[in-house]
């Protein structure tokens, strides 16, 4: 069985806004299935001893104490963006998609 | 929309409400989340912003130690396990929003967990129980242009300001809330009031509703007595305790309207309205958001140690709940007169005011009467107002001393309001003190005698109550600034009279 279906390839060019045509699906349809084939190979070798993680390296609490550290100027904030306006940031309207909060 | 609404007591005489609130709160932090970027309200748009708030390539962020005790103390004040083991995870979505395309945020492992918040709606104890507490970034603010009103609909681009980007925010999320019938909509209000209380007496955020930093959604649905819960919807944008209570009710007769016209509730968000007081449909969404949680590899796990944990609750202040009820009692009021002094939002001012020296009753007495008088008539908030509580305490003390009468301290505390300075100080500089040098008083009574012949003959004669009328003379000529009580021991004095 594939570990990836053609269907699940699209709706994930759908959530990453990438234009896919027909022919492209199929091709990255079996390239992510081999790839996700690959990978899966590491869960043979896992043990119910050992955690899954989601880092390399066995660090936890790596916190910053809540000082004040300089920023970017507006000017230098803004250099990178495609469009500004009133000092902000100008993009396309977005509409159909849930604001996150 | 020409349908009537049915009437609220005939709904929950039918239907039984089921609500759950989610809150979300900005901390107090010097500090954004995960950069030190500073965190104040306002401010030129992107002026607070660094490469790791504005998600360029290569930054890393690290979490702000101060945001993480705080929600540990938001947890534990609300009763909840601290997890000790914890990650956040990334919320991938496409909104410019944030600048990252997600928001770090926490999904099933959330940093506190299974607690409760007890409220008192109309003398009665309901528990809330809690879910969940996490922590997550804040977004940046869009100001939609292009269209007609700022909205998103109609607008044809976004202008973002990322400054509120990153700020530490948590999110608490209630149980299902149900078998509160009508008064779901009062339930949901001194749910928020009280978690207001307890973050405030925490420390942790300003929790001001108007400014956003405490922010609600309400979820409600609606069931026939002994079915399945209904379908519930999601309401947005309820930015004032008032609203709170507006949405659950307005929410609980649409839903009853559609569900008596046979149709369905619909799950979706919906847009508190401040205007109508009713809700609007947010935008429909043919599938339920994939927002494709993973574990934020850029962040190493949370694990609070015991001993951390153990501290932070030992340290926690007296709940909200439990301070008023030990108040109340060192006052020695009744349910009802606490409940005005609630009301008037004058528990902190009266605490204060005692707590510099004046008496309970004489405290409540300023900030119930005169002052929360001209709080209503000049539309402030009594903290507001302009007097201090110590200031009202040191008025007090200059009535105590006999230095000034009901009548003039009035007249003090207008001066005070007015921002003239101390009570001591206005007492002096407006001349206001009581007339207390026996001679000058002497000589106005006599005065007042012998300009009232007929009067002082009636109280010769024993009339003792037609005194009232050189009493009077007397006031007037010292311009109120005499003691009543003497001006007419005087009187009956040097006429022979008793009193």
């Amino acid at each position: 069985m594939a570990a990836i279906s053609r269907e699940e390839v699209a709706h994930l060019a759908r959530l990453s806004r990438l234009a896919v045509t027909e022919e492209e699906l199929d091709t990255f349809a079996g390239q992510l299935d081999t790839i996700l084939q690959a990978v899966a190979q590491v869960g043979e070798v896992t043990a119910a001893d050992i955690p899954p993680t989601s880092h390399s390296v066995p660090l936890t609490n790596v916190l910053r104490e809540d000082v004040v550290v300089p920023g970017l100027t507006p000017a230098e904030a803004l250099s990178g963006a495609p469009d500004a306006e009133e000092q902000r940031f100008r993009v396309p309207r977005i509409l159909d998609e849930d604001v996150a909060s | 929309m020409t349908t009537t609404l049915p009437a609220y007591d005939d709904v929950v005489a039918r239907y039984e409400p089921v609500i759950g609130l989610e809150t979300h709160v900005e901390l107090g932090t010097n500090t954004k989340m995960f950069c030190g970027c500073p965190t104040d309200f306002g401010g030129e748009p992107n002026t607070r912003v660094c490469p790791v708030c504005l998600g360029l390539p290569g930054s890393l962020p690290v979490a702000n130690k101060a945001a993480i005790e705080a929600t540990i103390r938001i947890g534990l004040a609300l009763n909840c396990s601290i997890a000790p083991w914890s990650r956040f995870a990334r919320k991938n979505y496409f909104y410019p929003d944030m600048p990252k395309d997600f928001q770090i945020s926490q999904y099933d492992e959330p940093l506190c967990f299974e607690g409760y918040l007890d409220v008192e709606v109309n003398g009665e104890l309901v528990r809330i129980g809690i879910e969940r507490v996490h922590l997550e970034e804040d977004t940046g603010k869009s100001l939609h242009v292009g269209g007609a009103t700022g909205r998103i609909h109609g607008a044809t681009e976004s202008l973002v300001d990322y400054n509120r980007a990153g700020i530490p925010l948590v999110e608490i999320v209630t149980k299902p809330v149900p078998g509160i019938g009508a008064l779901a909509p009062e339930v949901a209000r001194a749910y928020v009031t009280e978690l207001r209380d307890v973050l405030r007496s925490l420390g942790v955020s300003d929790v001001r509703m108007e400014e956003g930093s405490l922010r609600c959604d309400v979820n409600t649905s609606l069931n026939l007595p002994g079915a399945e819960w209904g379908t519930r919807t999601e309401t947005k944008n309820v930015n004032s305790l008032r609203s709170v209570e507006r949405a659950v009710r307005s929410e609980m007769l649409r839903q009853a309207s559609v569900l008596d016209a046979g149709g369905r509730i619909v799950q979706e968000t919906r847009h508190f309205q401040e205007d109508t007081g009713g809700t609007r449909p947010g935008r429909s969404k043919e599938t339920a958001t994939d927002y494709r949680y993973f574990p934020e590899p850029d962040l190493v796990p949370l694990a609070p140690e015991a001993a951390w944990v153990a501290e932070l609750k030992a340290a926690l202040p007296e709940l909200p709940r439990l301070h008023r009820r030990r108040l109340q009692e060192q006052w020695g009021l009744s349910d009802a007169d606490m409940q005005s002094v609630l009301n008037a939002g004058a528990v902190e001012l009266i605490e204060a005011t005692v707590a510099a020296g004046a008496t309970p009753a004489a405290a409540r007495k300023w900030w119930l009467g005169e002052l929360s008088r001209r709080a209503n008539e000049t539309g402030v908030e009594l903290a507001d107002i302009g007097a201090t509580p110590h200031q009202v305490a040191e008025l007090q003390g200059l009535v105590d001393a006999g230095k000034l009468n009901d009548k003039l301290a009035r007249t003090v505390l207008e001066g005070v309001v007015a921002g003239e300075g101390s009570p001591t100080q206005i007492m002096a500089n407006r001349g206001l003190e009581v007339v207390s040098d026996t001679g000058a008083l002497t000589a106005a009574v006599d005065e007042a005698i012998a300009a009232n012949p007929g009067v002082a003959e009636k109280v010769r004669s024993g009339k003792v109550a037609a005194a009232g009328a050189l009493v009077g003379a007397v006031m007037k000529t010292t311009r109120g600034q005499a003691d009543a009580k003497t001006v007419r021991e005087l009187i009956l004095e040097r006429l022979g009279a008793q009193g």
